[in-house]
Formats: structure tokens, C-alpha cells, sequence
């Protein structure tokens, strides 16, 4: 058991998400870093799918009620165990008592704490990602308190540490059913303009700061994925991200590639980020 | 049934996932298109996460990574030629309970003043049409329905609200939908049903309806509304199937 002492900024239990739920509606969800989520569960052995806590930019402080490792991945937040620094991307002993907390975020934006067999936490539709109406709690709240399965023994894993992803602000992706409809000077544009992200950015979406003139129609109702980019009349550039919704009527023009989304999700305000196609 | 022919575009959408195209039409023929296709892509045995569709597009998305997209997207042709359009057209009305009151319907004054239709009319030509589920998306258990009388087409907010309460019946431009949970929205609320639009415990039937139903709404009162949500747990939504 642990007791949420802090929630942090924006705390949440994620796994792979809700695949193939997307013909109701329901939102992929999941890591939005799944490299580093699924790296975190690799060095502690455990199944892909077992659920993370993602903290996002100011970390939560947790308590530990009985022994267990953990693994902390992705962005720098300087974690600390009874205040003094731990090591990322390796198994990390906790014993009863013992206090995690974060310091200074040095990189990235989010980081993912795995635990030895994984949280366990509510499951709806085959998944513990939180999201609005789905599941009841969104995100982690003070003296939460969150289970996981306490008679696992930890079994060390050989990971290949060298693997370990670099944000890469070149974003690589797929021309958009819409791409086309675009003028060449458009096209240009968007290929070549280093973009700024806003501070309009969540675990829906990312919204770019410079506008795209466009006189394009909006499109009949369709699909859009994690890593959609649509173009709103206004010029507004939205990069769709996890939590998205399934459909929407505004031009896709960028569909993102699947790695690529891992680094969009360690990008904070003002990064820089460019485009390059795909084939 | 005759099978109408349309040109679809097929594309790569990302690594995992071709994205077909009918043209940009809304009607009942691209729809059955699109089903039939969807059925007989669940079936062909590809490895598939889900097939996804919207009024007039199809999204297959695979288990693993497309190597050869060419070879790919002919074999989704030669299967489209092949297509059992022959299909088992549902049948099947859902009867979704509506209270129309004012106090549910915010905007019911504003769409009677500004199309200078009664209240009353607004609300019977709402209830009288049936319409067609063609897809779920939006939000979870939202169904995009089609046919809303051409009289209620009604723009959306420029300014969206930021909380639409969950079952709030809308007019959005020109379609109508119940919003399945809270949510901002740019809609025009007319009414409040008082159902469930998803079922949590059921991994399978997760929105009792499915794309190809059709659903009937039906006037209740305030106190009809209240007694069916506070025993949603017994509430079972009624159906009947269609003669024509």
C-alpha cells in the first residue's frame, strides 16, 4: 500500500490504454510516454501492461506501508527517497515507511514510477488509465491511497540501458488525409517552420503557438487518432495526443508517428519542434 | 438489395492503420457501405485492434506494423470487390425516453424565436422523425445520429458551454445527439434523457446501440425523468423491430 502524501501537479495511473475501444467513442488513453512507461516495467520484470503512475512537470510525495521496488523512467524530477537522490531507470528498493518525493524537474516533462507487479488500480473497459466519467477518480488526490500486489518477489531483468530514448524535437510523421489541400506554400510551412508549443497543452492535446493562414473546409465527421494534426479555421495547429477524442471535423493535415508521440510528450511550453515527413 | 458502386480512396494513415474514403456524402447508402465493408474486414482474419467508422470513412487499424502498404491496401480491394452487401439491414428502434420541460431545454426559446417555431412544434418535430445511428464517437457512448428534420437545422454556439449536463438532448447545426456524459459543448439543449449511454460493465456491448439502428425518441415528464433515474438499475431500455 501507499499513501499519496502530495498528489503532484497532475498524477495519473496509466497502462497501454483502451485499445480498440475507439467505435464508442472511448479515448486511447494510456502513457503518454509509452517508451519510458513500458522501459520502467521491463526493469522491474513485470507484464507491459501493468498500470504506472505518469507524474507530470511537480512530482507527488508517496509513503510506502509495506516493501516493494520501484522504477522511475522518463523526465528528470530529481527523485528522492527519505530525501536523498535515487538513481533512474533502475530497480529501486523501498522498505515500510520509507517517503518518495521529487526535487527539480531537469528534463523532459513527464516521468513514470512503476511498482513491482504493477498498481492496482480501478479497471474500466479493460483498463486503469484515469479519464473523466470512465473511471472515478481523474487524477491522484491527498491521502489517496493506492494498492498494488505485495507478494511478487523482484526477479532482476538485463536491459539494455543504452536504449534509453532522447527527447528528439524533430517530429516525424505521416502527410494527413487532408495534407493535400494544403497550397505549396502551406506545405512549406509546415514543413520547414520551427514550431513553439503553447501553454495550451495537456493529455488531450498539444496546441502549436504559430498560426497557419488557411481558407480549407471543414471536413464531414471523421476518425482522428493520438498524434492527429488538425487545422482549425483560425490557423490553430492542434497535435491530438492520448486522451484525445476519437472523431473531429477539422482538416487533419500531419498524422504523427507512434514514436515520435513519446517525445511530444516530454516537450514543455516554448520547446521548439519541427516537422519531417515520413513515407 | 442492389449494391451502389463508389469510388473509395485508400491511404496510409500512420504505421499501424489505412484510412478508406466514400465520397462526402451523408446517406443511408454510404452507411450500409461502410458496414458491410467493416463486417467483412472483422472477418477476413487480418490482425486487426479494431476497424473504426464515421459517416462516410473506415479506419483499419492493425496489431502490428504495415511492412508492405501496397500489397496492403490491394488486398482491402480485392475484399471491397467481394463485399457481401447482402446484409441484414437492423431492424431494431431504440426508444430513448426525453423530457422536453424547460427546465432541462436551455435553448428551446432561443431556436422557437429565432425560427419563429413553437415550442411545441420544435419538440414534436424532434420526437416524430426517426433516425439512423451511424457511428459512436466524441465522447464515450456518443452516437452521431442522422435525418433531423431540415426545419431544426439550428448553428452551434460560437461560444461553447463549458458544462453540458450528462443526457442533455441537442441540435447542433445539422444533426441532434444526447450528450452521454458531462462535457463543454457548443450544442443547443432542448431536452434531457435520462438512460445510461454506456454500460461499464459490459466490455462487449458497451452502448446498447449499434451503427445501422435506428432510435425513436418519446416525451416524458419532469417526474417520469426522476422516477427513471434514480432506478436506472433496473431500467431496461425498450426496442422494437421495424416492419418495412
Amino acid at each position: 500500500m501507499i499513501k499519496v502524501i502530495k498528489p503532484g501537479l497532475y498524477s495519473t495511473i496509466q497502462d497501454m490504454g483502451r485499445k480498440g475501444k475507439q467505435s464508442y467513442g472511448i479515448p486511447c488513453s494510456g502513457s503518454m510516454d509509452s517508451f519510458s512507461s513500458d522501459l520502467a516495467n521491463k526493469i522491474l520484470n513485470n507484464s507491459i501492461n501493468s498500470a504506472v503512475l505518469e507524474i507530470t512537470m511537480v512530482g507527488p510525495v508517496l509513503e510506502f506501508i509495506n516493501e516493494t521496488f520501484i522504477c522511475i523512467t522518463g523526465a528528470n524530477l530529481s527523485p528522492l527517497l527519505n530525501n536523498k537522490i535515487i538513481k533512474m531507470n533502475n530497480p529501486i528498493y523501498v522498505k515500510p515507511n520509507d517517503v518518495l518525493s521529487f526535487g527539480v524537474l531537469k528534463s523532459g516533462l513527464r516521468s513514470y514510477i512503476a511498482i513491482l507487479g504493477g498498481f492496482k488500480t480501478e479497471k474500466v473497459f479493460g483498463s486503469r488509465s484515469m479519464f473523466k466519467n470512465l473511471t472515478k477518480a481523474v487524477k491522484l488526490a491527498k491521502n489517496d491511497v493506492l494498492n498494488f500486489n505485495e507478494d511478487i518477489i523482484f526477479k532482476s531483468s538485463k536491459i539494455n540501458l543504452h536504449k534509453i530514448s532522447n527527447i528528439d524535437n524533430e517530429i516525424k510523421a505521416y502527410k494527413g488525409p487532408e495534407f493535400d489541400k494544403l497550397d505549396s506554400n502551406q506545405k512549406d510551412f509546415v514543413l520547414s517552420n520551427k514550431f513553439i508549443i503553447s501553454n495550451n497543452y495537456n493529455r488531450m492535446a498539444i496546441q502549436l503557438s504559430d498560426l497557419l493562414i488557411n481558407n480549407l473546409d471543414p471536413i464531414i465527421t471523421s476518425i482522428v487518432m493520438p498524434g492527429t494534426v488538425q487545422l482549425t479555421p483560425a490557423g490553430k495547429m492542434i497535435i491530438l495526443m492520448k486522451d484525445c477524442q476519437t472523431t473531429g471535423g477539422y482538416p487533419r493535415i500531419l498524422q504523427v508517428d507512434e514514436k515520435s508521440i513519446n517525445s511530444l510528450a516530454q516537450l514543455k511550453k516554448d520547446s521548439h519542434l519541427r516537422f519531417s515527413l515520413k513515407i | 438489395m442492389i449494391r451502389p458502386e463508389f469510388n473509395l480512396s485508400y491511404r496510409r494513415f500512420d504505421s499501424k492503420s489505412i484510412l478508406i474514403s466514400w465520397p462526402n456524402l451523408i446517406e443511408n447508402a454510404v452507411l450500409f457501405d461502410v458496414l458491410s465493408f467493416k463486417k467483412s474486414i472483422n472477418l477476413s482474419g487480418k490482425p486487426l485492434v479494431e476497424v473504426i467508422i464515421a459517416y462516410n470513412s473506415l479506419l483499419v487499424v492493425y496489431d502490428i506494423t504495415i511492412d508492405n502498404i501496397y500489397n496492403e491496401i490491394k488486398s482491402l480491394k480485392t475484399l471491397y470487390l467481394d463485399i457481401n452487401y447482402d446484409i441484414n439491414e437492423s431492424k431494431i428502434i431504440w426508444k430513448i425516453p426525453v423530457c422536453y420541460d424547460d427546465y432541462f431545454a436551455t435553448d428551446l426559446e432561443n431556436i422557437s424565436n429565432n425560427k419563429n417555431i413553437d415550442k411545441d412544434e420544435i419538440i414534436e418535430l424532434h420526437y416524430k422523425n426517426t433516425y439512423r445511428v451511424c457511428f459512436l464517437g466524441f465522447l464515450p457512448g456518443f452516437l452521431y445520429l442522422s435525418n433531423l428534420n431540415k426545419r431544426l437545422y439550428f448553428p452551434r454556439k460560437v461560444q461553447p458551454d463549458l458544462n453540458i449536463i450528462k443526457g442533455s438532448v441537442g441540435i447542433g447545426g445539422n444533426q441532434t445527439g444526447v450528450y452521454p456524459s458531462n462535457s463543454p459543448g457548443g450544442w443547443n439543449i432542448i431536452g434531457n434523457s435520462p438512460i445510461d449511454f454506456i454500460n461499464k460493465e459490459k466490455l462487449h456491448k458497451i452502448s446498447f446501440a449499434s451503427p445501422g439502428d435506428s432510435i425513436n425518441f418519446y416525451p416524458i415528464d419532469i417526474k417520469e425523468h426522476n422516477y427513471i433515474s434514480n432506478n436506472l438499475d433496473s431500467y431496461i431500455i425498450e426496442s422494437e423491430v421495424s416492419n418495412d
